[in-house]
């Protein structure tokens, strides 16, 4: 099932296809001052390729949050292939840049899913305070539902004040059904509740909702590996996805919330909210080039719909369009 | 919070150290050095390049002093120009002649404007202050509900309104009745949530000036995520141009984002940060102290913060009794040491302690072995020493063979860690015992101590 969610895009019907890139595009480009106007920018204004045109592209990369050990790996590269003639002028550095882009993102993508048999897919959202899990979920919700199958949301962040009524709301706005317990309770009890309610029903998806948690908080990261573990025993094999939500504001940071997150909750895959503001969520390149995690979906405002799964070609694309 | 920063201007001045004098080419390699820093910190590129365009200027048209290596000369150059940015104002609100003094709550979606909200109210009525609640979020699910929680929690005011819509009348309705409920309750500061919103969203920009309109806030905060990359400066920037700004709190700086936001959002806006967001309970606010921050970047530590953090947890009867104990003739118990132990765990893991202080001279060192810890090591030996009996632990003498080996049994341990622990805590007390000895201040002052920066 996830494998058609998630998959590439050639299955996906043109009409389909052409929306998506049409909100990317509206979603990155909304920005006066995206990638691909500043690298048009640059492109334009040099017409040879010199020192200047390189420190130019990568103050533009550097600005879109790629971190500097991404960027001047992907401007020596290109270095490279100017050196050796294989890019002859300026207008070439744009798409020998958006391929080498592309690749990163590409490969990350490929990374297989566990495939799941007769069982409730068990989804655990996870990440730092204050990135847009619990409005993720709602939208994680929404999307399935509007597939036709059913969904059974865990309210597993028992600690922030009103998260499960948050969720409560997403519940009601998505007729999805929230497993919860009260204020402070048990989070793995939750869980195991959630996931022992959706084995007797049938459920095709069981959203865990989590606490936001700093990633060098090891006993909050403690209490993630144990409701790792808790799924897994109730269902072998779960939880067959765990997305980390990330705030496309997000610095060079990301990289060691993806890093310790993996270690603690088995990353695998981001979402990547919040992209509808001006910031690039370019950390996201880093990620997938360091840790090879791909990004599912893309947050881009606060409606049930506004979440779109993610293709690396079409975010390439938007970023030069 | 700073650590890697600090390592990476350390390895730059590195370079620098055992070379006479500063030549250009020795100090470009520093600078490249911490242009990188700067730029992995989140520090935005082009207040990077500001700065170190200063600095270079600075470095090279300063003689260096003869008390001063060329290394401490940079360190002291990037540290005044980093102090010259952060500024060295620290926190404090502006309140209004005729209460109630309004604070307006502005920022991006998730940037923590309610839980600071709460944390602010706690903060004012440790103060003396009577502050009331208003949350005007009648956008996201729940968020009015969340801030009820919080008020409750920390036994403030909140005005809960009713009839809440999701559209601006509704927001201007309850900011006008709350300010009214305010001065009925006689409070006399009101601090107004909003909702989080995106600095390009129109319409929203404009509600939040229709209430700065209508409130006439003596402050208007913009909350910030200390984890925020290169876009800080573009909401920072919308957000002091629509509204003007008075301050800022850094929020969520118990991470471990370098926080080169800090620097980008204090330089577009030119407000000073205010307070700093350390933790998730509700008295986990600081104000902000540049100065130390600064010093943290440059590696210097942040000794003043561990010392802020040590009398906060640390049981001052109970460390003093066993000062007291120790070096006594009778030596300190297994019982004390343990308690010892969990007085320590309070205070965090081991290496957000080590990272607190300076990376030069004595303690240099101990960062090294810090990373090589095992955080579990002290549980384990909580382990065996809760394993023990009460006897044995005022008795360890006591403590034969088979003693030991039910210990390390107890505790899932092995006889071995059992022996361990014994040895160690057998040498510990010998060295306290020493240290009450006359004798050893002699040979304390005969140390040398070695030559930091």
């Amino acid at each position: 099932m996830i494998q058609t969610l998630f998959g590439s895009s050639d299955e996906k019907p043109e009409k389909e296809k052409r929306s998506f890139f049409d909100r990317m595009k509206q979603a990155v480009t909304r920005t006066r001052e995206n990638l691909a106007e500043r690298i048009d920018e640059v492109v334009s204004f040099h017409k040879e390729i010199d020192r200047d045109t390189l420190d130019d592209l990568e103050a533009t990369l550097i600005a879109a949050d790629l971190g500097t050990t991404t960027t001047r790996e992907v401007l020596q590269k290109m270095r490279e292939k100017v050196d050796r003639k294989q890019i002859g002028d300026v207008g070439e550095l744009k798409r020998v840049l958006k391929d080498e882009l592309l690749a990163i993102l590409t490969t990350a993508a490929e990374k297989p899913v566990k495939s799941v048999d007769g069982e409730p897919e068990v989804i655990l959202v996870v990440g730092v305070n204050g990135t847009g899990k619990t409005t993720t979920i709602g939208k994680l919700a929404n999307h399935f539902r509007a597939q036709g199958k059913t969904v059974l949301l865990a309210a597993a962040d028992t600690f922030r004040a009103a998260a499960i009524e948050q969720l409560e709301i997403w519940g009601s706005r998505t007729g999805t059904e929230v497993i919860k317990t009260k204020a402070g309770g048990d989070p793995s009890a939750v869980l195991f509740d959630a996931l022992q309610a959706a084995k007797a029903r049938k459920m095709d998806y069981v959203i865990v909702d989590t606490a936001g948690r700093l990633h060098n908080k090891a006993n909050l990261m403690a209490e993630l590996e144990k409701m790792y573990r808790t799924a897994q025993r109730i269902i072998p094999g779960a939880p067959h996805e765990t997305l980390l939500v990330m705030d496309a504001t997000t610095g060079q940071n990301g990289l060691q919330q993806a890093r310790v997150f993996t270690e603690a909750a088995g990353v695998t895959g981001i979402v990547l909210t919040k992209l509808d503001g001006t910031a690039k969520g370019g950390v996201v390149v880093a990620i997938s080039r360091e840790l090879g995690l791909p990004v599912r979906f893309v947050g881009v405002g606060e409606k049930q719909g506004d979440l779109l799964p993610f293709n690396p070609n079409d975010f390439v694309e938007s970023l030069f369009a | 919070m700073f650590e890697n920063l600090s390592d990476k201007l350390q390895r730059a001045f590195k370079s620098l150290r055992g070379q006479g004098t500063l030549t250009e080419e020795n100090m470009n390699e520093a600078l490249r050095e911490i242009r990188v820093a700067l730029l992995e910190a989140d520090v935005n590129f082009k207040v990077v390049k500001e700065l170190i365009d200063h600095i270079r200027e600075k470095a090279s048209g300063q003689e260096v002093m003869t008390s001063l290596s060329p290394a401490e000369m940079v360190v002291k150059v990037v540290r005044d120009e980093l102090v010259a940015i952060l500024g060295t104002d620290t926190a404090k609100l502006k309140f209004a002649s005729q209460p109630p003094t309004v604070v307006l709550m502005a920022g991006l979606q998730g940037s923590g404007k309610t839980t600071t909200s709460g944390k602010l109210a706690g903060w004012l009525k440790k103060g003396g202050h009577r502050p009331m609640l208003v949350s005007v979020d009648v956008y996201r699910p729940a968020a009015r509900e969340q801030l009820k929680v919080v008020a409750k929690a920390i036994s403030a005011h909140l005005y809960e309104g009713s009839n809440v819509e999701a559209n601006t009348a509704t927001v201007e309705r309850l900011a006008k009745e709350a300010r009214k409920e305010a001065i009925n309750n006689g409070c006399d500061v009101l601090i107004v949530d909003t909702a989080g919103r995106l600095h390009i969203d129109e319409q929203l920009m404009e509600e939040m000036q229709s209430l700065k309109r209508l409130l006439n806030p003596q402050e208007i905060l913009f909350v910030a995520d200390a984890m925020t990359g290169q876009d800080a400066v573009n909401s920072a920037k919308e957000f002091h141009d629509k509204l003007s700004l008075t301050g800022v709190v850094l929020t969520k700086m118990d991470g471990d984002a370098r926080g080169g936001a800090a620097l980008s959002i204090r330089n577009v806006t030119g407000q000073p940060i205010k307070f700093i967001g350390i933790g998730e309970k509700y008295d986990a606010l600081e104000p902000f102290h540049p100065d130390r921050i600064v010093s943290r970047i440059l590696g210097m530590g942040d000794i003043l913060s561990l010392i802020e953090r040590a009398e906060e947890k640390l049981d001052k009867k109970k460390s003093e009794e066993f000062a007291r104990k120790a070096l006594s003739g009778d030596g300190f118990s297994l019982e004390d040491f343990r308690d010892q132990l969990r007085q320590v765990k309070k205070l965090g893991s081991l290496q957000s302690i080590v990272g607190m202080l300076p990376k030069i001279g004595p303690f240099a060192q101990m960062h090294q072995v810090s990373d090589k810890v095992d955080e579990k090591q002290i549980t384990r030996v909580e382990a065996i020493i809760n394993s023990m009996t009460s006897y044995e632990r005022e008795h360890h003498e006591a403590i034969n063979g088979s003693r030991r080996k039910r210990i390390a049994r107890g505790s899932g341990t092995s006889v071995q860690e059992v022996n361990n622990l014994l040895r160690q805590y057998a040498q510990m007390r010998k060295m306290f015992k020493s240290m009450s000895k006359p004798s050893f201040a002699k040979r304390l002052a005969g140390m040398k101590l070695p030559n930091g920066m």
